[in-house]
């Protein structure tokens, strides 16, 4: 079974972290990972960084230009992860734009992506029905899931559409907006993460974009199956460093 | 073979919605919508009255005797450098204000790199009384302080991009995002044929006035209603998609687009897309770009700031791969001098984009009985100081 689906299983609310490769230092990849892992995050997404990131606001843009800047490709994050399922049990997903996976070659990739043990791909900017039509058997063939967004804009029937071709989770945007921490969520958020919630869907939702402590943690995973954190974790990296990870989960969970 | 955009929005290969989620309902919106709109005769009527009226179409379809007698050959000159504003960027401008209005948006985003876009953007939101953002890398602010001046004249807010490289491609991704954050009440401007599905073939469309009025004008001077050559510049594309649009399939008329070489093709700062670009995504569209083997989008370099775009519209894509269009592509020293030939022989001074198309001339034979149309796209106006530089004027 995909690790994404076991993890999903568990009963408890989910916690996930997003980093950008090659961010703060190039080889601190496979040190996040771990630290991430012992702090008890249940899944990570690793962000492939790209010159171009129009879903991003200014937090993850800065980090993705950076690690292109200290040196990262897809190639120098394919070597880093290789025999990380050595020391790494938790779902890994790979998340990034479509352009430097398609010069990678899509076959190639998924194909490193299986041998290394990576679960799922999140490509913000490759559509549902591009994917089905093109993607789709090469990602079966790897045994990728590939998840994709809803935002609050998202019309009900494609979110149903969206229920029906996906697998692993449906990531749930939180509002309408670019990525970035937010400090709290107002009413319009918690409407539309109940909207969500009593559509009663069959792939579980998590939450992201804007989740940055333990009450936005906390409103988006009691509507959800929990949430992902990104910008506000990648400040903390900055600030504080790889060795003090275990405290910003901390204050996330408490 | 159909050159034109199909059901899907693609041109080809190229071409299609590459968009995330958070915009597709923006797009989706815009792709429902577009052709219904723009075939509303109260919209039809707007437009052609603005464009007559307040743009100063049709512009003329001017012989270019000495270039004619020099070059041995006919030579047309299609000018739209005298459109309001300086350019053809315009007459899209217009048809996208009226698209806006209809859509009931309040709130205009737009991009820009040298300002001709922004200007005419301003230009067409002063007109209608409608907000307008225009985003700008920092670079290009520095570069063009009198664009600047003339949107902040017009009453629009200029937004410095500062991610990236701080140029085209960047001010093109801030209004992106803005677009994602604002998905309501605001309608983002493109201003050539790039961007996802519809924008390109919506583009194209309010630019095909040109090719629509070369039809009847080339009737009336020389009794046939086509050229033998089109020869535009190509940075987006979108003068040059207005130039071909209307012969597009019509294999009698041979299609040149003219792409800026830089220092040159093989100087690292160039902006010769078809030459160094790989098939990519690009704003939202698969086409043509220059980009790193790691597929990271890099930056190009023209003297003239309007073809410096990493990409070309997903239109011209196609036309290079399936071999429709010949593609020359142009240094800037060529540019430049053709900048001042253009000026001294037929006393039009041209936008330095412009002046690259003229060179085809000169990489080139043509017959004497052959007419060629160039698209005169802008005016020089906006380029003094380069050229000023340049000419130790």
């Amino acid at each position: 079974m995909n690790r994404i689906d076991q993890k999903f299983r568990e009963n408890k609310k989910l916690l996930s972290i997003y980093f950008s490769a090659g961010f703060p230092s190039l080889e601190d990849t496979v040190p996040i990972l771990k630290n991430l892992q012992t702090a008890g995050v249940d899944m990570v997404e690793i962000g492939l960084p790209f010159s171009d990131p129009l879903a991003d606001g200014p937090t993850i843009q800065a980090s993705s230009t950076q690690a292109l800047r200290n040196g990262m490709t897809t190639e120098k994050l394919f070597t880093q992860l290789e025999g990380i399922r050595k020391h790494i049990e938790i779902p890994l997903v790979l998340m990034g734009y479509f352009n430097p996976m398609m010069q990678y070659g899509i076959e190639k990739f998924c194909s490193r992506c299986e041998s290394i043990g990576i679960d799922g791909i999140i490509i913000p900017d490759l559509p549902v029905d591009v994917y089905h039509e093109n993607y789709k058997v090469l990602f079966d063939k790897h045994g990728l899931y590939n998840m994709f967004l809803i935002t609050p804009q998202t019309s009900e029937s494609r979110i149903k559409y969206i229920d029906k071709v996906s697998n692993g989770f449906i990531y749930m945007v939180s509002s309408a907006s670019v990525t970035g921490a937010k400090s709290t969520f107002g009413n319009t958020q918690t409407e539309y993460f109940k909207r969500i919630a009593t559509l009663k869907l069959n792939t579980p939702t998590v939450i992201g974009f804007g989740i940055s402590n333990r009450e936005t943690y906390k409103t988006a995973s009691d509507q959800s199956k929990g949430a992902i954190i990104g910008s506000a974790f990648i400040q903390f990296l900055e600030k504080e460093g790889v060795e003090k990870i275990g405290s910003f989960i901390k204050s996330i969970r408490g | 073979m159909n050159y034109n955009v199909d059901e899907k929005g693609y041109y080809g290969d190229f071409g299609g919605a590459f968009i995330p989620e958070m915009l597709y309902p923006n797009v989706e919106e815009l792709r429902d919508n577009y052709l219904k709109i723009a075939a509303e005769p109260g919209f039809k009527k707007e437009f052609d009255t603005l464009l007559k009226n307040y743009v100063g179409r049709p512009t003329p379809l001017y012989f270019a005797k000495r270039l004619s007698k020099r070059y041995n050959t006919k030579v047309y000159l299609k000018r739209e450098d005298l459109c309001h504003t300086g350019a053809h960027k315009v007459n899209n401008t217009i048809g996208q204000i009226l698209v806006a209005k209809r859509l009931g948006k309040t709130r205009i985003i737009a991009e820009t790199g040298a300002g001709q876009h922004g200007v005419a953007t301003a230009t067409v939101c002063a007109l209608m009384g409608i907000e307008c953002i225009v985003y700008m890398g920092e670079l290009d602010i520095k570069r063009q302080a009198p664009n600047v001046a003339r949107m902040k004249m017009l009453g629009a807010e200029v937004r410095p991009a500062k991610s990236g490289s701080k140029t085209l491609k960047d001010a093109t991704n801030e209004a992106i995002r803005d677009w994602i954050n604002n998905p309501i009440n605001t309608h983002y401007i493109i201003g050539s044929v790039v961007g996802p599905h519809p924008y390109p073939d919506m583009v194209a469309r309010f630019q095909s006035v040109i090719s629509e009025e070369i039809k009847w004008q080339l009737q009336a001077l020389e009794g046939r209603d086509y050229p033998d050559h089109l020869i535009a510049c190509v940075g987006g594309g979108s003068n040059a998609a207005g130039l071909y649009y209307h012969y597009l399939n019509d294999q009698r008329v041979n299609i040149i687009a003219v792409e800026a070489a830089g220092k040159g093709i093989d100087s690292g700062k160039s902006a010769a897309t078809s030459a160094l670009g790989k098939e990519g995504i690009i704003h939202g569209s698969k086409t043509l770009l220059m980009q790193t083997s790691d597929g990271q989008i890099t930056e190009p370099y023209s003297i003239s700031a309007g073809l410096d775009y990493p990409g070309v519209g997903p239109m011209h894509a196609n036309l290079f791969r399936s071999k429709r269009a010949e593609f020359i592509s142009i240094p800037d020293q060529e540019a430049m001098d053709w900048g001042l030939t253009l000026s001294q022989m037929e006393g039009i001074i041209p936008a330095i984009e412009t002046a690259h198309a003229f060179a085809a001339l000169d990489v080139r034979k043509f017959n004497p009985e052959e007419i060629i149309v160039f698209n005169c796209s802008g005016r020089g106006d906006k380029d003094l100081d380069t050229y000023i530089d340049y000419f130790k004027l």
